[in-house]
């Protein structure tokens, strides 16, 4: 029996390897075709409905005056009246102004300070790993609710942060009203920024030191290159594609910039926190604006599509190097 | 940077650059971790001490934010308040020490419980979902693949109120907007674009050689998916979940535009907490608190999984 029964397995395992695979799936239920579809489809259908569907009918709109609080008004296409109204309106223009102010600032503190750290870190001293775990914590939480809790560290008379200053700085408190000085407000959100995404930043400049390989310190050891020279010709350069990948992502990030800042200014004190996403909102749910505002959204879309990719190719150009 | 030697070098690098680099980061560290300290501390204390000038260190511990958090209060004359019966509890005791009653629960632990529903329903999805597409886009040949997963990845460089401005109009026709349901789907597919970037990634590491051994003994394609691939995966699959858990428990904006009511999450709701002139503080840390210990204790426990996953698996092992 057992004899058979081995011979047959034997001889059923010879078949199977001879068979050719294809034909061994055209046997055996769904096709990898029928596979495929069934296993992406779903993925697809939904964003279909719920990122691009939507995307197509902000086009839409963008060319109407239509208005979300009056839905049974009759709706007309006014053409490219609503781009034109976009594009010439100085608040929107001083919008992205203030947005690219922050987009700016925090991009370069946080690589000035997030490239420091990963490098720091790199030197494997005692406890790295778990000290690089408590650096990760501010990124892992919620920006509209922990930004919420900096205004009260941000309070003038009572606040941790203006007191911390003043201790170490000799200025009163009174005169560091982050939230309500015209000039420092945007270093505010700019503050918050920067501790909360710093370490984005420094991990993904750990992960560049990391991919450097030994041996070319080494060799570079080997040739009596100072450590300066080596930190200048080897690390930067070599880990520079990742730092560049922090910064486009961070970019993206920030160009959306909303939690924080309307939670921690509101746009304010008058106007000079008021990002991008702010105006947008302002448009849209509160002038119910509809058809403007679909058509800031389309211009603000276009534009962080066109310079990612403009900064993609730049990046592919740095990694081919 | 203008140390004597490079961590790499032949040479060992000396026990004083180590612990150099080693004191900046720890100080750094603990210098982030101050918000995070007096988040805490704040939630502990009582008004008068949360709002005390030098901030206070040394208080004596109260459970009145936490007590404010969850209860609704009315203001009641002393006199009433003493006909009252005894206390029956904690917070019962503190509230009439400020001559008000306990009128009822406050919104706070419904909200935080559709957090829970919302980010643990729309992950589940977003993790499903993106599992079976990434394994499609990882195996099989998908025409224009490259641009249909490139474009998938593109909508997240949307603003969010961009989005949001037809979305609330379609949830608004279909009957969605202020509904779990409604939000669910919507994280689902913020989330799933991340979710098959990352995952095909992972999959794309797992030889196939696996699943046509196992076709060839006789497992058909879906079989050898759950049986082989499913198991390599898991990291990944970890990996991915915690992400987008992240991203839906931490999600203001569609929150704060798309819910009122009975679908809102805990970060639009936190903020407004408000107590007598202005907001009241520790209550809305001890919200604050309960909100981020999920949170605080996820990234501790799978510390390695999120490494792997914001690095896109560059750091290896």
């Amino acid at each position: 029996m057992n004899i058979s029964n081995s011979i047959v397995e034997k001889a059923a395992d010879a078949t199977a390897k001879v068979t050719p695979i294809s034909v061994v799936r055209r046997v055996r239920g769904l096709s990898d075709r029928a596979i495929a579809w069934l296993f992406i489809a779903p993925a697809i259908v939904l964003l279909l409905a719920i990122n691009i569907f939507p995307l197509i009918w902000a086009i839409y709109l963008s060319f109407t005056n239509y208005r979300a609080n009056r839905p049974n008004a009759a709706v007309e296409g006014v053409g490219l009246r609503n781009y034109e109204r976009v594009l010439t309106d100085p608040d929107i223009w001083q919008a992205m102004q203030t947005t690219a102010h922050f987009v700016f600032w925090t991009i370069v503190l946080q690589t000035v300070i997030g490239f420091t750290l990963a490098y720091l870190i790199d030197r494997k001293f005692r406890g790295h790993a778990f000290w690089t775990t408590v650096i990760l914590i501010p990124m892992m939480l919620s920006p509209a609710v922990v930004g919420n809790f900096w205004r009260f560290l941000y309070e003038p008379q009572i606040g941790l942060f203006a007191y911390a200053v003043s201790w170490l700085s000799g200025i009163p408190t009174s005169d560091i009203r982050m939230l309500g000085d015209v000039s420092l407000a945007p270093w505010a959100i700019i503050i918050v920024d920067t501790w909360m995404w710093t370490p984005y930043v420094m991990l993904i400049c750990l992960a560049g030191l990391r991919s450097i390989p030994d041996y070319i310190y080494e060799a570079a050891e080997v040739d009596r290159a100072s450590a300066w020279r080596q930190f200048w010709s080897i690390t930067v350069p070599m880990a520079l594609p990742f730092i560049m990948l922090a910064v486009l992502f961070r970019g993206i990030e920030n160009f959306k910039m909303f939690d924080m800042v309307t939670l921690l200014t509101g746009g304010g004190p008058g106007s000079v926190t008021e990002v991008a996403s702010i105006t947008l909102k302002r448009a849209a749910f509160e002038s119910w604006a509809t058809g403007r505002a679909s058509a800031f959204a389309i211009v603000l879309f276009v534009a962080v599509f066109g310079l990612a990719n403009i900064y993609v190719k730049a990046l592919n150009k740095v990694k081919q190097r | 940077m203008s140390s004597a030697n490079s961590a790499h070098s032949v040479v060992e690098p000396s026990f004083t650059s180590k612990r150099i680099a080693g004191a900046i980061v720890i100080l750094y560290a603990l210098i982030t971790l101050i918000p995070l300290v007096w988040i805490f501390l704040t939630s502990i204390k009582s008004p008068p001490d949360s709002i005390s000038y030098p901030p206070k260190i040394v208080f004596t511990p109260s459970l009145e934010g936490y007590c404010n958090l969850l209860t609704t209060r009315t203001r009641q004359t002393p006199e009433y308040i003493a006909s009252l019966p005894e206390p029956t509890g904690t917070c019962d005791e503190v509230t009439r020490k400020r001559n008000m009653v306990i009128a009822g629960p406050s919104n706070f632990l419904p909200r935080f419980v559709n957090s829970l529903v919302i980010a643990f329903g729309s992950t589940f999805l977003a993790v499903l979902l993106g599992t079976m597409a990434a394994y499609g886009f990882s195996r099989f040949r998908v025409p224009l693949a490259d641009d249909l997963l490139f474009f998938i990845l593109s909508t997240r460089m949307m603003p969010p109120i961009a989005v949001a401005i037809p979305i609330y109009l379609m949830y608004r026709e279909l009957g969605l907007s202020d509904t779990a349901l409604g939000m669910i789907l919507l994280y689902t597919a913020v989330n799933v674009s991340l979710a098959v970037w990352l995952l095909k990634g992972f999959i794309d590491e797992i030889p196939r050689e696996y699943e046509e051994a196992a076709m060839i003994d006789g497992y058909t394609r879906l079989q050898a998916f759950r049986k082989v691939v499913l198991p390599q995966a898991t990291t990944g699959i970890a990996a991915t979940a915690i992400f987008c858990l992240i991203f839906a428990w931490n999600e203001y904006a569609f929150a704060a535009l798309l819910t009122s009511g009975s679908a809102q999450t805990a970060p639009p709701f936190i903020p407004t907490i408000i107590g007598e002139g202005g907001q009241d503080w520790p209550a809305v840390a001890a919200g604050t608190t309960i909100f981020l210990i999920p949170i605080l204790v996820f990234t501790i426990l799978l510390r390695k999984q999120l490494l792997r996953g914001i690095t896109f698996g560059a750091v290896r092992k």
